[in-house]
């Protein structure tokens, strides 16, 4: 069966994030970018459907400026069969995102849509519920494991409290949590061998969406830093500070 | 225009998160009412007729919505939430499975997290792991909103009188079921909500080992905690990490003990009010948030921490 996986590109996860001195967002000239880390989660789990003889092909799509280029590159190294960047130097936010990837889904209709929970710049955690409920497909969110039986998957969730396992019929949109897989890295030869896998690229306009954000960010600040405070002699010390200073036991 | 509030509940009770949702309902004004929505959940329908501020709780009682299905919930939410001006819910791992999909079908943006309400359409919500924060203006008609509950004292939990209707709305998507669950068991508080949490790293080494922030979470009536570290070691489950992708903590008081303070970490639990850290190296990031910071090997330091507070509590 086809796997479509989603990828962004963002700042890379050990960047020292630095808000801009006008406050209009977070600094990132001449900043390390990698794809993110939930996304590398998402197309190691396509390669091992692949390995085991589940996935058939893997489909890899992005959204994003010319460089996102590299995040294709990087999983058509690890694994994927081919690429599909939907080039767009504009903020594409969450639910233009998953607009842009339903045009895609029904181009090219995947059994399984595998997209990371949340990307680690804006934090915000919705575009593949987003893309599930626009497509119509069951959601597994956070999913720390999958079992593919046929046209069902059981997946493994990560909630509050615990593990909850649901069964959803394919085509399933699936988000993956930190502790579905750890991803390989990729290789040199099979990063030279991605050079030469096919990428499709296209614009927004290509797939019938229009942009148009409904979130304006007024402004971005660094938060309220903590300041250290005192370093204590030992525990007698610390208990004693915890009871009569803080307050807190 | 008025204000959804989506329940988080066991069906029997309310949990402390929907009065902290309440809470931000009440900073954006307007009148709020509450659906819930479960299977035998009519104990949860009183008890949020009761919270203080509530003008109206609708209780959607099927076994569709036993489980929490974001499918189902998600079709509910949509069709119940269309009338108002705002659908709150808990950033918990239900509000983010259901709420994206409420707000794609009624093709509106998502405000995810939020920590501060500016006005009915402007709020504050964390970017970056919380390294910046950014302040948002929606301009859709219906505001679809998570919020971050740590980030909101909570409203009364009596003292309100609102009315209770029962709703006949049955949304099966038909597309999920539930399987199962394997819940974590235990006495000590729920680690979101507590007022202690005291949390290990990967300086425990082991989970063995966890069995001593045990005893000290015990005495201090404590929920216990973890770093990423020790979790992806395999010390203790999933369940209990703190950071950006994990629980979101703001106690009365931290202890974090054999943790580094890696920037994912403090996204956590950066809010709590006093944070004491005991860590070997001095040199750990975590010194530079802790109130109170020790440097001293945790397998001396915790046993004397639990004797200490034999003396005192």
């Amino acid at each position: 069966m086809k796997v479509l996986v989603a990828v962004k590109r963002v700042i890379d996860y050990n960047v020292k994030v630095r808000v801009k001195p006008d406050n209009t967002g977070v600094d990132l000239a001449n900043v390390k970018m990698a794809m993110n880390p939930f996304c590398e989660i998402a197309v190691e789990e396509a390669v091992r459907l692949k390995e085991k003889g589940i996935a058939s092909e893997i489909v890899v799509v992005t959204i994003g400026p010319k460089a996102a280029q590299e995040q294709i590159r990087t999983a058509l190294a690890l694994g994927a069969d081919r690429g599909i960047h939907i080039e767009s130097d504009e903020e594409v936010q969450s639910l233009e995102a998953a607009k842009l990837l339903k045009a895609v889904v029904e181009k090219e209709e995947p059994r399984l849509v595998i997209l990371g929970k949340q990307a680690i710049d804006s934090d915000n955690n919705q575009t593949g519920q987003m893309l599930a409920a626009l497509t119509g497909m069951g959601q597994g969110t956070f999913a720390s494991e999958l079992v593919i039986e046929g046209e069902k998957v059981q997946v493994k969730r990560e909630i509050d409290g615990g593990l909850m396992t649901v069964g959803l019929s394919l085509p399933a949109v699936i988000t993956t949590d930190l502790r579905l897989n750890e991803p390989r890295y990729a290789s040199l030869p099979n990063i030279m061998k991605a050079k030469k896998k096919p990428l499709d690229n296209m614009s927004p306009a290509d797939l019938g969406v229009e942009i148009t954000p409904r979130l304006s960010t007024l402004k971005v600040e660094a938060p309220a830093s903590r300041k250290a405070g005192i370093k204590v002699a030992d525990v007698a010390e610390l208990v004693d500070k915890l009871k009569n200073e803080a307050k807190v036991i | 225009m008025s204000i959804l509030v989506i329940a988080d509940h066991d069906n029997s009770s309310l949990k402390q998160s929907t009065l902290n949702v309440v809470a931000a309902a009440k900073a954006i004004g307007g009148d709020i009412d509450i659906l819930v929505a479960g299977e035998n959940c009519g104990a949860a329908g009183e008890a949020s007729a009761k919270v203080e501020g509530v003008n109206k709780v609708l209780v959607a009682d099927n076994a569709v919505y036993g489980h929490n299905l974001g499918e189902n919930l998600g079709e509910l939410v949509a069709e119940v939430g269309k009338g108002y001006g705002h659908i709150l819910a808990s950033a918990g791992t239900t509000g983010k499975d259901f709420m994206p999909r409420v707000a794609a079908l009624l093709d509106v943006a998502q405000v995810s997290d939020i920590m501060r309400v500016e006005s009915e359409d402007t709020f504050v919500r964390p970017i970056y792991a919380g390294n910046a924060i950014a302040t948002v203006k929606a301009s859709d008609s219906i505001k679809v909103v998570t919020v971050r509950p740590t980030a909101f004292d909570p409203v009364a939990a009596d003292g309100g009188s609102a009315s209770v209707e029962a709703l006949d709305v049955v949304k099966d998507a038909g597309l999920s079921q539930f399987i199962s669950e394997e819940l974590a068991k235990s006495d000590r508080p729920d680690l979101s909500s507590a007022d202690i949490v005291v949390s290990g790293g990967r300086g425990m080494q082991n989970g063995e080992n966890f069995k001593m922030l045990e005893s000290v979470a015990d005495q201090l009536g404590a929920a216990i905690g973890a770093s990423r570290a020790a979790v992806d070691a395999g010390f203790v489950p999933n369940d209990m990490q703190v950071g950006q992708t994990g629980k979101i903590v703001a106690p009365q008081l931290y202890i974090a003990i054999g943790i580094s303070g890696a920037i994912q970490h403090l996204a956590g639990m950066g809010d709590s009010k006093v944070i004491a850290a005991i860590n070997k190296d001095e040199e750990a990031p975590i010194f530079q948030v802790a109130d109170y910071g020790l440097v001293a090997d945790l397998f001396e330091a915790v046993p004397q921490f639990e004797e200490e507070l034999k003396k005192v509590l």
